[in-house]
């Protein structure tokens, strides 16, 4: 792929300016034919804006783009695919109560019948080793099932080039190889592939080239196989990728939190029913519980944090009481925090201050006397929080949802850490959060469990789990595996752990 | 032979008194499912009412009566559309002040017309069909707009279940965000779908003004646009069930005006507001799978839609 060939896709000069920041600023790309293309850049690096903009979602300010060496524009996501460019979105766009075919159907503009269409989606789906019922409702479909449904939706269309936004945050480790078999077919077969990821493991292993962007800015092109993880990041961070220091953890410590056959029925009909969760946690330890999202973390969060009382009090026990009933305050006044996974909406009310903001679970911190807030309390509860883990923002009355999301989570973290909870529950803390502060998370997590709280993660980034926990365990079907030691299991025994493959019951405290 | 021709009267006069609401209904379920809430139906009907009503009197014609009505009830659809979909003002606040806007306007555009007698639409009898006992008198000997309100129905439950079209607009009321990144015109939809719910409401104001009761009395619409909007949403969105409330409520209609008649020492108004509460009751008890509610009710309800560019 060394001689020069017209380049299947050119962009030069891009930008495009959101109030406030520079989303992409003067960015330039080509992806050639058939070359599996690296997109890389920390969240909020202008990665998801510029494939919108190629793809006709959203409008550069400036700057133009090229097909096959003819200068084209997109208005709108049809006259892409009309040009051949198909996307498959990060967030899935798919219709929850409508069937795979029916999906599929809409993002097609030609007519056809919908007969038809599902005979062409199983022979896709076998061609490319993507297996897939199309009568099927999409709202049964596992997360793989579902992406596998917005990869075929492109593929009917036999694109020349295809744009995969964050593809594998959602898969596990055996589905995202199979996910590769699949470009690499593609790739093979001479379509394009424009693949966004900040996941440098990937990106060594899949892709023939990449454009690194930084604050909007592209900052470096490379051939990934001749980088090492490190130079990647430094390219994608601007810095040394930061590390954790944490003190390694011998022995048992006493039980203070466990939950014991824990079984529960979601209030939501798409949702997942808990079934026999059973997991102990002891003094100053970490557990991690991996999984693919959609397999019972949101009900199982609701049940740990009191949202949704459980059947039986003693299915949650925390220091020997039984807790299951209590509801979220009760629960937080014996000493348990929780960081739910919605930044916005559930673990901060996004337009109102910071320091309201830390009121709202600091109330059991003498911020409220006799029904009235302490305002003086209250100002300087937030403004320790921004001090102690370096929050950026301007004051404590700016809106919540005015912080990015690495700030946002850093208060939010730091406001439960700031009740020296006995137990934490933390959902998905690092969600779409930036190195920087990802690692400044971890950090402050490891410095509460040496002080002795128990911690629960919740999270599907497999790296962080095994860097900063003891024990892990898997939830897959509202089920919950065996826990293991970090140090004696592996990525690809969770894994398969991921995709149910375990032993039920779960009753085993590894040591 | 008495107690059949009784019966025979009731079912008939049950499918006049239900044919306003199948209208207004089946207009604001097509709205709905695009994912706007429209509250201004109380509001269309009357000007639709009111328009088509004058226009008869004027006219002597009552299909060009009709038209204006469709037409009325589509403009003043278009004023709600302008303010929530490309003005993006709240949608219940905007529907109720549509409602309380048409009940003024059309009490001021009828204020010389109340008590003019017109000519209503006769009853036409469909050949053969008409003489079948006891379902061709109830179903076959009714006026254009019952017959009209038949086609209705079944062109829009083909038209939502079985076409490319219907599709796209029940993806666009489910979820906004995913139908408009794949690439199909939220706005512009939407659009369509609130008018076409508006043409419905004033066709189902001309129903009542040109045919149930052929004069023009103030706010004559008693609430039947409100009734509407309850069977869409306890009907859990679905086209067959709007049918059946409709007619339940027409049925308990006609039904207490027999037992008013029969002369039970009851109120009339306690009476009155029987169909009412039997609609929804009913509604209600045969809607409440929490699951099937999920699949049919539009996600994206209400939620105005900000496309970014």
């Amino acid at each position: 792929m060394a001689d020069r060939q017209t380049p299947q896709l050119e962009l030069s000069g891009i930008t495009k300016a959101y109030p406030g920041t520079l989303a992409n600023d003067n960015v330039d790309l080509t992806v050639l034919p058939g070359e599996i293309h690296a997109l890389l850049g920390e969240n909020g690096a202008g990665k998801s804006t510029l494939v919108k903009i190629i793809y006709g979602v959203v409008k550069a300010d400036a700057g133009e783009m090229r097909w096959l060496g003819d200068r084209v524009t997109v208005n709108n996501p049809s006259e892409a695919r009309a040009l051949g460019i198909g996307m498959v979105f990060q967030h899935f766009n798919l219709f929850e109560t409508l069937t795979v075919a029916e999906n599929i159907s809409l993002g097609l503009d030609e007519p056809h019948d919908i007969k038809t269409l599902s005979g062409e989606i199983i022979t896709i789906s076998e061609r490319y080793g993507l297996p897939l019922n199309p009568a099927r409702h999409v709202h049964a479909l596992s997360v793989a099932e579902r992406q596998r449904v917005e990869i075929i939706r492109c593929l009917v269309q036999n694109p020349k080039l295809l744009i995969m936004d964050e593809p594998t945050s959602v898969l596990t480790p055996q589905e995202v190889d199979s996910l590769f078999g699949t470009l690499r077919q593609l790739s093979k077969e001479g379509c394009s592939i424009l693949y966004i990821s900040h996941k440098l493991d990937e990106i060594q292993s899949l892709c023939d080239a990449a454009t690194v962007l930084r604050m909007g800015k592209v900052t470096a092109r490379c051939t990934p196989a001749r980088e090492t993880p490190r130079s990647l990041a430094e390219m994608m961070i601007g810095s040394a990728l930061p590390t954790c220091k944490r003190a390694s953890r011998a022995g048992k410590s006493e039980t203070v939190f466990s939950l014991n056959g824990l079984s529960m029925v979601s209030s939501d009909p798409h949702g997942t029913d808990l079934k026999d969760i059973t997991l102990e946690l002891g003094r100053g330890e970490i557990v991690a519980i991996a999984g693919v999202t959609g397999n019972g973390q949101k009900e199982f969060l609701c049940a740990l944090n009191g949202e949704q009382a459980t059947a039986d009090a003693r299915m949650i026990e925390m220091l020997g009481e039984p807790i299951g009933k209590l509801g979220p305050k009760d629960r937080r006044m014996r000493g348990m925090a929780f960081v739910p996974e919605e930044r916005l909406g559930r673990g901060a009310v996004p337009e109102m201050s910071l320091a309201m903001n830390a009121l709202l679970t600091g109330y059991l911190r003498n911020l409220v006397r006799r029904g009235f807030t302490r305002t003086g309390h209250i100002r300087s509860f937030a403004r320790d929080i921004r001090e102690a883990f370096k929050v950026k923002a301007p004051d404590i009355d700016v809106e919540a949802k005015s912080l990015s999301g690495g700030n946002l989570q850093k208060f939010i973290i730091g406001r439960e850490i700031m009740l020296d909870p006995k137990v934490l529950v933390l959902g998905f803390p690092t969600w779409g959060v930036d190195v920087g502060a990802a690692a400044a998370i971890h950090q402050a997590i490891i410095d509460l469990a040496a002080r002795g709280t128990a911690i629960l993660i919740v999270s599907e980034d497999l790296d962080e789990l095994f860097e900063i926990c003891d024990r892990i365990a898997v939830i897959a079907e509202g089920r919950l595996s065996p826990s293991k030691s970090t140090r004696t299991t592996n990525i690809e025994e969770v894994g398969m752990w991921m995709s149910g493959a375990f032993e039920t019951g779960g009753h085993a405290h590894a040591s | 032979m008495d107690g059949i021709d009784t019966a025979v009267a009731i079912a008939a006069g049950t499918m006049r008194a239900g044919t306003p609401l199948v209208l207004a209904a089946l207009g604001e379920l097509i709205t709905e499912k695009s994912g706007v809430l429209n509250l201004g139906i109380e509001g269309m009907m009357l000007v639709g009412a009111v328009s088509g009503f004058i226009v008869t009197v004027l006219t002597g014609s009552v299909y060009l009566g009709v038209c204006a009505a469709i037409i009325a009830g589509m403009l003043m659809s278009l004023i709600f559309g302008v303010l929530t979909l490309s003005m993006m003002t709240n949608q219940v606040a905007s529907g109720l002040a549509l409602t309380i806007f048409g009940v003024g306007l059309s009490a001021f555009m009828g204020i010389n017309y109340v008590g003019t007698p017109i000519a209503g639409l006769k009853p036409i009898a469909i050949p053969v069909l008409s003489d079948v006992p006891v379902i061709g008198p109830v179903l076959f000997n009714q006026d254009l707009l019952v017959y009209a309100s038949y086609l209705l129905f079944f062109a829009i439950a083909w038209f939502l279940y079985r076409t490319r079209w219907g599709l796209i607009l029940r993806a666009v009321g489910e979820t906004h965000d995913a139908a408009h990144a794949i690439g199909h015109p939220v706005i512009l939809i939407r659009y369509l779908a609130v008018m076409f719910g508006g043409a419905m409401a004033g066709l189902s104001g001309a129903y009542l003004s040109l045919v149930y009761t052929p004069q023009w009395a103030e706010n004559m619409s008693a609430g039947r646009g409100w009734i509407a909007l309850a069977l869409v949403v306890f009907a859990t969105w679905r086209p067959g069930r709007v049918l059946l409330g409709a007619y339940l409520f027409g049925g308990i209609t006609i039904l207490s005006l027999h037992v008013q008649a029969l002369g039970y020492n009851v109120s009339s108004h306690l009476i009155a507001t029987l169909p009412y509460l039997a609609t929804i009751v009913v509604l209600v008890i045969i809607s409440r799978d929490i699951t099937k509610i999920k699949l049919n009710a539009p996600a994206s309800l209400g939620r105005p839609f900000h496309p970014t560019l």
